[in-house]
């Protein structure tokens, strides 16, 4: 593991979400190796890695889709850890699942209010719709369209649109960019950090398009094989040289102007 | 006037199927099962009502007795779920297909147990009248049933389309893991759907049984109503009710025109060219996700 001995942010805001020692299973398959980490009040934290790397998985357990074999989730000085889905909306917790999942035969407006299912304030229901519309203009274009004819980022928009009628506290948004355009997710990106700066939404974000994450979120969490391998601010996790290499793709040159085509990771 | 008096006795047995199609539907819809007890669900709500108002039984005013045996299937449902069908998910298909084609015989025991085998005509203020409009002279049974199935489906689509526990059904048929991501209790909502399939069935069974006398055996009918939920489209409520009616007005017409013998295959006969020529049924509810 990863040494966290010199965390800048220890001694900043508290955490509203700390997970610790999380194991979670498919069956007989090990998915999540023990995962710890902290998501600070008001920051973006996002989590990176490749595919089958146990992001998803991790999102699942925290939201209760999911139970842990063990560990702790603790939220709000609470362990929530195999909760079911719908107590922890209740208590502040809204995921936004990867690969939109909208609800296709619904509207656009049936599709936010079913975001507020556990919520029993007709009024403020009311003024987060029109909140959710001001930050996109398209979805109230379409209020009386169907979601399943929506375009793929307006969609996405939906599905973030969609969690935040539930007043979330703490947004699992789990890859955010998946099949969108880059200017799209440059778009859906600023509105998260939009969100997160206006509206207070603490946000835990996963993504593989590891670039725009870190250019938006504050900390940044690199996960392999069900496991967190690094942990830092986002800028020096941009900085360092291994994401640059693995994540980002830029390739250093030696000295006799050559590219190395493999690097071994410092963390293995 | 034969071809009217034809048309609606035909709608009115159309409006049963129809009704019972909708329990299959609306089960199928929302969870994915297949409840082949759908029948017998009419059957027993039937023979509730029956054994409620009939003088030799408990002889309850009618009006008390219908609603009694409507919310009695519904908590038939919802039980049913809560205690059984719930703890087969993840089986196979074919458990529940089996499970439910086992609990039809088990319920059309139960009701020959208590109810006896012979055919019982249910004690209905509205069996046996007649009304008249102009020189037509109909069933008020008939009459009956029509009206009572359109209130129903207009019911039923304010509740699909304006309350929020409606529109959460609606949701948790079309994406059950975004419904539990929104805090949807996608359990409870499932066991809901299979109450109101029971009481839906309840009125079919009383409506049925307002027309003429039943006896257990009448559950089997639910093997019409699928097929007429398959013409209209399983997965589409009013496809259900559509085929219940076109299968409704096929029958009497079919034994009109048609030798005797021949008109009983016309119903699967239609089943049969909509499965080759359109397999999604009529009003086909299909829509691939966008990726």
């Amino acid at each position: 593991m990863h040494q966290r001995a010199e965390n800048p942010h220890a001694e900043e805001k508290p955490a509203v979400l700390s997970v610790r020692n999380i194991e979670s299973f498919y069956g007989p398959i090990m998915a999540i190796r023990g995962c710890s980490l902290d998501v600070r009040k008001g920051q973006i934290v996002t989590v990176l890695g490749a595919n089958g790397a146990g992001k998803t998985t991790l999102m699942k357990t925290i939201s209760g889709v999911m139970d842990p074999e063990k560990g702790e989730i603790i939220y709000g000085g609470e362990n929530i850890a195999g909760a079911s889905p719908d107590r922890v909306v209740r208590l502040g917790i809204v995921h936004v699942p990867e690969g939109r999942e909208v609800f296709p035969l619904l509207t656009v407006e049936e599709n936010l209010r079913m975001g507020a299912y556990t919520r029993n304030d007709p009024d403020g229901v009311r003024q987060d719709m029109e909140m959710v519309y001001s930050y996109f203009p398209i979805l109230a274009e379409r209020r009386r369209q169907a979601a399943g004819t929506l375009s793929g980022g307006q969609q996405q928009m939906l599905a973030i649109g969609r969690g935040l009628m539930g007043r979330p506290k703490l947004m699992l948004l789990d890859e955010p960019s998946l099949g969108l355009s880059p200017i799209l997710v440059r778009e859906i990106f600023q509105i998260i950090k939009r969100l997160n700066r206006e509206q207070g939404v603490t946000m835990m974000v996963v993504e593989q398009n590891a670039k725009v994450a870190l250019e938006v979120a504050d900390y940044g969490y690199v996960m392999e094989l069900g496991r967190i391998v690094m942990a830092d601010a986002s800028q020096r996790l941009l900085d360092s040289k291994d994401i640059q290499e693995f994540y980002l793709g830029v390739q250093e040159e030696t000295q006799r102007g050559q590219k190395r085509w493999k690097q071994k990771k410092t963390w293995r | 006037m034969d071809v009217l008096q034809l048309f609606v006795s035909g709608l009115a047995n159309g409006c049963v199927y129809g009704l019972i199609a909708l329990g299959f539907v609306l089960i199928y819809k929302a969870t994915e099962a297949v409840n082949f007890a759908q029948g017998d669900f009419m059957m027993l709500g039937a023979f509730i009502a029956l054994g409620l108002t009939n003088e030799q039984f408990m002889g309850l005013p009618f009006w008390i007795a219908v609603p009694l045996a409507i919310i009695a299937m519904g908590v038939v449902g919802y039980l049913l779920d809560m205690l059984v069908v719930r703890h087969m998910f993840g089986q196979s298909q074919i458990a529940i297909v089996i499970l439910t084609i086992a609990l039809g015989f088990v319920l059309r025991f139960i009701a020959g147990l208590i109810w006896g085998h012979e055919p019982i005509a249910l004690e209905s203020p509205i069996a046996g009248k007649e009304v008249r409009f102009g020189g037509l002279v109909l069933g008020l049974d008939e009459v009956t049933i029509i009206v009572v199935t359109l209130i129903l489906t207009v019911a039923l689509y304010i509740y699909f389309n304006r309350t929020k526990l409606g529109v959460a059904m609606q949701a948790a048929s079309q994406n059950q893991l975004a419904a539990y991501y929104m805090g949807i209790p996608v359990k409870r909502v499932h066991s809901l759907v299979w109450a109101l399939a029971g009481a839906v069935a309840a009125v079919a069974g009383i409506l049925f049984a307002s027309k003429g006398s039943i006896d257990p055996s009448v559950g089997l009918l639910g093997i019409k109503a699928f097929a007429a939920a398959v013409i209209g489209g399983f997965g589409s409520l009013p496809g259900a009710l559509l085929g219940g009616v076109i299968v409704g007005l096929i029958e009497p017409f079919a034994s009109y025109y048609i030798a005797a013998g021949y008109s009983q295959l016309m119903p699967y006969l239609l089943l049969f060219l909509i499965l080759v020529f359109r397999p999604h049924g009529i009003l086909a509810q299909v829509h691939a996700k966008k990726v």
